[in-house]
């Protein structure tokens, strides 16, 4: 694409951004709509610097994703193992499938209860919560990924004699590489979306989540605001890492 | 146990479960580790080694879901939930349905709308619920909204990637056909981005329903996720596990009903093209 056109898509980008600052801006000063609802962008920016200078959003913030991460490692791991197996044992795989099959279908956050009764509204109910999330699709992933592996392919390990083990390294994992990959992105999103949910619902302890539900419970939208475009922007560099992750993991394969 | 990893023979086996006797045991294989689960369950709970609070015996929890078919409770607040999935997924997906094509049709309409709809769609929609809260309020138009952007977001980003993969070829044919912008939209772009467009709408649906339990969970004096909450605050463990049960089958029959009308409209076109 060659320059001009560039330069007309970025003004044709930023011009609804800056409309809807400016239609927020104006109607705070004009008083059009009261101020509660809508702070002006000077309170935005002022919470959020409060909150980074006295109250510790940073350490917030970094319990939030220490938490994500923590859960993501356990959640990737299990997953990654268990999807394996699943596939590669066929009577495991139809016997625990169709059950693993209907217990996906119950949606994420209808666990927080059971897991809250089960271990709290600590650090380690909001960790089991978070890898429960990651674990789910990192499974399906991994399963299907390598139950398409073609069959040549398991002949040449055949012909190679390869013992169990060597087939699920050498051949069945790299060949489920891109469905994994898949897996794990996915994974991110919803373990950050499981995260936010933990805390929200698990309201102990440090983190975004509870910020936000800190600022609704005092009706302070500039706090709410500040804390949902935390979310945001962290999911955002999340998808962008995993992304990142997938092409450079699938690299060798062109 | 012998880790099978072979699959040679696989056309033969087929050929085997073609057989209804070895389709059957196949059947039953899936019920085996349910049935071994709830064995289990049982087992534990009648020599109580875990609290009733923390695992209730399954045949409580059988009962009390008698119990709430038979008043209509359980009924009722499925409901109420399947009536704001419903409406908010219906408004959510329409509008994204829009959102998606014009931004398929028009490069100049993409240009402007789709970074900043972009940006918006990185907020999760958990994040959406407690500043909704204030807006609205926690009454039913705060669940409507926020089933409703659960369901658009996934609907517009696919029916737009749908409708910007429409071959060019055919766009020509329909050039050299003289057809009007309208019967290009009608004959041409939307039959060919319609398995996108579907694939869309599932992810919607699902999104949807995710969507309910977390704003219900959250602001509700009915619905499954009322369900969910109550029942855990007064520690009934077996209202809040048929309450689960009831969401995954609610979400599981929803998901295979677009999977069928998918199978349906896709064999229809095929027929209708012939």
């Amino acid at each position: 694409m060659d320059q001009t056109s560039n330069i007309i898509r970025i003004r044709r980008g930023l011009t609804l951004p800056l409309l809807l600052l400016v239609v927020w801006e104006a109607s705070g000063r004009l008083g059009l709509v009261d101020v509660r609802f809508l702070p002006p962008i000077e309170d935005v920016i002022l919470t959020a610097k409060h909150e980074i200078i006295d109250n510790g959003l940073v350490g917030q913030l970094g319990s939030s994703l220490l938490r994500n991460i923590a859960g993501f490692l356990i959640g990737a791991a299990l997953g990654v193992s268990f999807g394996t197996l699943l596939a590669a044992v066929r009577i495991t795989d139809r016997i625990v499938m169709p059950t693993f099959n209907g217990i996906k279908q119950i949606s994420l956050l209808a666990w927080i209860p059971l897991i809250s009764v089960w271990f709290g509204f600590g650090e380690q109910a909001k960790i089991v919560f978070v890898a429960l999330a990651a674990f789910i699709p990192i499974t399906l992933n991994t399963h299907d990924g390598i139950r398409d592996a073609p069959r040549e392919l398991i002949e040449v390990g055949r012909a190679l004699r390869f013992n169990a083990w060597q087939r699920i390294t050498r051949i069945l994992l790299p060949f489920a590489l891109p469905s994994i990959a898949t897996g794990i992105h996915l994974g991110l999103i919803y373990s950050w979306l499981a995260t936010v949910g933990a805390e929200y619902f698990l309201a102990v302890g440090p983190g975004i989540g509870g910020l936000v539900i800190a600022g609704r419970e005092r009706f302070d939208m500039a706090l709410v605001m500040v804390g949902v475009i935390i979310l945001g922007f962290v999911g955002f560099i999340f998808n962008r890492l995993a992304g990142a992750a997938e092409r450079r993991l699938l690299r060798w394969r062109d | 146990m012998a880790i099978d990893i072979g699959f040679e023979g696989q056309a033969q086996r087929r050929a085997w479960s073609q057989h209804r006797g070895v389709r059957w045991v196949r059947r039953g294989e899936a019920f085996l580790f349910p049935v071994a689960l709830v064995a289990l369950w049982w087992i534990a709970s009648a020599l109580g080694w875990l609290p009733e609070q923390i695992l209730p015996a399954p045949a409580y929890v059988v009962e009390t879901a008698r119990n709430m078919i038979s008043t209509g409770e359980l009924f009722y607040h499925a409901g109420v939930s399947l009536r704001r999935v419903v409406f908010g997924f219906s408004i959510g997906a329409s509008l994204g349905m829009i959102l998606g094509i014009a931004m398929g049709l028009s490069r100049r309409f993409e240009d402007y709308v789709k970074p900043t709809f972009l940006a918006f769609a990185q907020i999760p929609t958990l994040g959406w619920i407690p500043l909704l809260m204030l807006l609205v309020g926690i009454e039913e138009t705060l669940k409507i909204i926020i089933i409703a952007k659960g369901a658009l977001v996934p609907v517009a980003l696919n029916t737009f990637s749908g409708i910007r993969s429409v071959p060019g070829k055919y766009l020509e044919v329909g050039r050299a056909l003289r057809f009007s912008p309208w019967q290009r939209l009608r004959k041409i772009i939307l039959p060919s981005a319609l398995p996108s467009i579907f694939t869309g709408i599932r992810y919607g649906l699902t999104h949807a329903w995710t969507s309910l339990v977390g704003v219900e969970l959250l602001a509700s004096s009915e619905g499954l996720g009322y369900l969910l909450v109550w029942g855990r605050q007064m520690f009934w463990l077996d209202t809040v596990i048929i309450a689960m049960i009831v969401i995954g089958i609610i979400g599981f029959a929803m998901d295979r009903g677009l999977e069928a009308s998918e199978i349906f409209i896709r064999r229809w076109k095929r027929q209708s093209e012939e």
